[in-house]
């Protein structure tokens, strides 16, 4: 390897209540691809502020950095960063909605970075260079899509030529096929610019073929590193191996999806085992006594796990047990929609514009499409949250009122009162069916949760039991459809996994109906039996999972699958 | 494009014309409102004799019908004549006009020096969050906030007029200097609240920018602080002119006890002069008056959201 471009030894950060990350050695070279990865509470984020000197107040970074010639301490003052950012490193932030400034024009943003005399010139040579239009330096954030803006913003990481660029989770907010171009233009000037890249993922799909090298975190610590090839091969840390696992794949459909029982502990509660001792089905006496050092377990691949031969994927045993696990829909209709068509007030293009849908009783039924499809228009029209200018919904059967259909919304963290404890919640939507509020603690068992779930407050549940609780509630009036709005875009992977898990079970065993909302098609796979593909407020394809995504009929659904990172 | 701003800005004046109407409606309700009879009422303190109530109810046109005199009463005051007042018997037209500059000048140099003061003590209370000059700043407009106008004015007038002579201790004086040098301390007592009002609405709406994403990324890519300092503030505009606005309403609250602790002949001791005297003409030509001035204020305030939120001009233009 060259001289490193960044080198950084024994990173640590520390707040109020103890390490939240917990001494992490990095270097990137020039042109090198590095992704972080990790589920949220892994430290992650943490890191790369850190590395940048934009801690929020309260936290504190101590280790050391060397970039470009320049070493600082990453626990001293704010000012040592001047002259680091901008020309070293940038910052790219997640959200291409909140990341510009709402009020001053994309070339005003671009150019501040840029002296005034070669300000013109040099912003209308970075719109080029990202693949944005001249007239766009003229236009405000709120005129442009996700992806344009995030285009926009990666100009103005790059105006002051950084000679490496921190992505947080640059593509988690886009569309698939957005994300595939941004990741692209992402290689491509790193390419033209020899630039280094940290890629901070939860996905390891998007790290894995993105990246030249993997560094996994869980709970503040480093437990794996190595070439992205190596690790994702033969992962040694069980961690890695069992977050591979849970990434639904696109091409079959598993019968149950791997998981990873419990959640990520915090990591100033760990002390001195390993951190996913916990979780961990090969732990023995020596992972709970000692915090197990990184070793390296072929050249360059690195683990802190005590027995990294033990860490192989978990074998396939459990994918054939039965490949159709759901009972044949029956062939009588639940759910007709005709002609659907909505257009919002001072919207240019319609949300809807005319579609048709059917849902046969006990069938699972996914919707798919990017934003802007009208997919979710189409749910709340269904659920009868939103009036279609036209068209019709048609229920058959004799269920009325909310036994009829229920909705579980994307964001467990708003979709619950806060302010009420999950038993209320719970038995408000029981009173409602005139169910007794007795009956909590079976509807918490149907989720698989405990009873005693019922004194606490949404606060204090992750967001996969919060989205339990939120399924809980929508099953309480024993409704016979759920509608579920994109119910595990939210979640981290090992979570949704869980989640769509439950909703399997639960189907198989209530006889449910679903009527599921996703943009992401390896979802779509895993829980649907037939599938309609939307865009611009139509139906472009429709039919069988199976054939749909093996063998897709319209241009529009193979370049969304096209879109997807390259499966391991 | 441009247009369109103009049928928005057409479109909230006539909303605000309907609703002084609206107002004005009220006001001259009032008169119905309070109690006792209405002619009684008008004759305020003076002899109530059988000849003087008849002679009020036909100067008030008090036979007719309620919309009727309303209307009457409207248009005359449309037209700048508000009658005549029951203390003094003068027309309130010129009463009222006599007194505006007082008022206008006392609340617009407190106007001035709350801005001027609170707007940059808020962006610094903003930008040192939690360390010792936001938490000395964050006090002292606790105290501000809570101090009566009146009682500062009274303190101020103990210390720096009685006490230390630097300031003269009631009346307008002579020419625009002492004038202004008359006006100095009432101001002051009056823009202490309302600064301490600025700075921690200053300080609040800086915060909420700061705490922005486009700020991390701002200073991620290397902007200097001097920079990310002006792109916070083009945003935190919006909420601060905002309030700006609804502090119109405040002043004139404040003007009158200001006022009387001041001996100041402006509006706000005309106020309370008519108010205990039960010169309801006055009264109401008076809430007429403020009403107007808050309206056009929150007018203002509508309007120049156009020009500083490009969300909000693009919004009104595809509508």
């Amino acid at each position: 390897m060259t001289t490193p471009l960044l080198a950084v030894r024994d990173l640590r950060v520390a707040a109020e209540p103890g390490t939240i990350v917990a001494g992490l050695d990095l270097t990137v070279a020039p042109g090198e691809t590095v992704a972080i990865v990790g589920e949220s509470g892994s430290g992650k984020s943490m890191t790369v502020k850190a590395l940048a000197g934009l801690l929020p107040d309260g936290v504190r970074a101590s280790g050391r950095l060397e970039i470009g010639g320049t070493r600082l301490d990453l626990g001293g003052p704010r000012s040592s960063w001047r002259g680091v950012r901008g020309s070293g490193m940038a910052l790219l932030p997640q959200d291409p909605f909140t990341s510009l400034s709402p009020v001053h024009r994309i070339g005003q943003q671009i150019g501040w970075a840029v002296t005034a005399r070669r300000r013109t010139g040099r912003v209308a040579a970075l719109l080029a260079e990202v693949g944005l239009p001249a007239d766009v330096a003229g236009k405000y954030p709120f005129q442009l899509s996700g992806g344009m803006r995030q285009r926009a913003a990666i100009a103005a990481a790059l105006a002051a030529d950084p000679g490496l660029l921190i992505a947080d989770e640059p593509t988690t907010a886009l569309d698939v096929t957005t994300q595939h171009e941004v990741l692209e233009l992402i290689a491509d000037l790193q390419r033209g610019r020899g630039m280094g890249l940290i890629l901070i993922t939860h996905d390891l799909r998007l790290a894995h073929s993105r990246a030249d090298r993997i560094m996994v975190m869980y709970a503040g610590r480093l437990v794996e590193e190595g070439a992205t090839a190596d690790v994702l091969r033969a992962p040694a840390h069980p961690y890695t191996a069992r977050l591979a696992a849970c990434d639904p794949p696109l091409t079959r459909r598993l019968p149950v999806l791997a998981t990873i029982p419990g959640s990520v502990p915090q990591p100033f509660s760990v002390g001195a085992a390993c951190a996913f001792a916990a979780r961990c089905e090969f732990a023995v006496e020596a992972c709970r006594t000692a915090e197990p050092a990184l070793t390296e377990v072929s050249a360059g691949h690195r683990t802190a796990c005590v027995r990294p031969e033990t860490a192989a994927r978990p074998d396939e045993h459990e994918h054939h047990a039965d490949e159709e696990a759901a009972p044949p829909p029956e062939a009588t209709p639940l759910l007709t929609v005709e002609g659907l068509a909505k257009r919002y007030h001072g919207a240019a293009a319609p949300a809807l514009a005319g579609v048709d849908l059917e849902l046969l009783a006990g069938e699972s039924v996914a919707v798919v499409g990017e934003s802007g499809s009208g997919k979710t228009t189409l749910a709340r029209c269904v659920a009868g949250l939103e009036r279609p200018d036209t068209g019709r919904v048609v229920f058959h059967g004799s269920a009325a009122g909310p036994r009829r259909l229920q909705m579980v919304f994307q964001d467990p963290y708003s979709a619950l009162n806060p302010g009420l404890s999950v038993g209320t919640s719970l038995a408000e939507a029981l009173a409602a069916a005139g169910r007794p509020r007795s009956e909590v603690s079976e509807l918490l068992e149907l989720v698989g949760l405990p009873a005693a779930y019922a004194r606490r407050r949404p606060k204090a549940l992750s967001g996969g039991e919060r989205q339990r609780v939120a399924i809980a509630r929508a099953l309480a009036p024993r409704a016979g459809l759920l509608v579920c709005d994109e119910p595990v875009s939210a979640l981290d992977v090992s979570v949704q996994a869980q989640v769509l898990n439950l909703l399997a079970d639960l189907r198989r065993e209530l006889g449910l109906t679903l009527l599921f909302i996703t943009h992401d098609l390896a979802v779509a796979r895993q829980i649907a039996d037939r599938i309609y593909v939307m865009r611009h407020g139509r139906v472009v394809e429709a039919g069988p999972v199976t054939s749909v995504l093996d063998s897709p009929a319209h241009e529009y659904t193979r370049r969304l699958l096209a879109s997807i990172p390259a499966a391991h | 494009m441009s247009t369109t701003v103009l049928a928005f800005a057409l479109r909230r004046t006539g909303a605000t014309l309907l609703l002084l109407l609206a107002l004005s409606l009220l006001v001259f309700g009032l008169l119905y409102l309070a109690p006792g009879d209405i002619a009684r009422n008008l004759l305020g303190t003076r002899n109530v004799t059988p000849e003087a109530l008849a002679q009020v109810r036909a100067l008030y046109h008090l036979d007719e019908p309620f919309l009727q005199q309303y209307w009457r009463w409207l248009s005359r005051a449309a037209a700048g004549d508000f009658g005549t007042s029951i203390r003094t018997g003068g027309a309130i037209g010129p009463m009222m006009l006599d007194r505006t500059g007082v008022t206008a000048a006392t609340a617009g140099l407190a106007f001035l020096l709350s801005v001027l003061a609170g707007v940059p003590a808020g962006i610094a209370s903003a930008v040192r969050r939690g360390r010792w000059p936001d938490r000395l700043l964050a006090g002292l407009s606790v105290v501000g906030v809570s101090a009566p106008g009146f009682a500062v004015g009274l303190l101020a007038l103990y210390v720096f007029a009685l006490g230390l002579g630097w300031f003269p201790l009631y009346g307008t004086g002579t020419g625009f200097l002492d004038g202004l040098w008359h006006l100095v301390l009432p101001a002051a007592a009056l823009a202490l609240g309302l600064g301490a009002f600025v700075v921690k609405l200053t300080r609040a709406a800086v915060i909420r920018e700061l705490d922005q994403d486009y700020v991390t990324f701002a200073r991620g890519r290397g902007l200097s602080d001097g920079t990310v300092l002006r792109v916070v503030l083009r945003n935190a505009a919006i909420p601060i002119v905002t309030s700006l606005g609804l502090m119109v309403a405040y002043l004139f609250g404040g003007t009158v006890l200001i006022e009387v602790t001041f001996a100041l002949p402006g509006l706000g001791s005309l106020m309370e002069e008519s108010v205990l005297f039960k010169d309801i003409p006055v009264v109401q030509a008076l809430t007429l008056v403020v009403a107007a001035v808050v309206s056009a204020a929150a007018l203002l305030v509508d309007l120049s959201y156009l020009l500083i939120d490009p969300r909000v001009r693009a919004r009104t233009a595809r509508r």
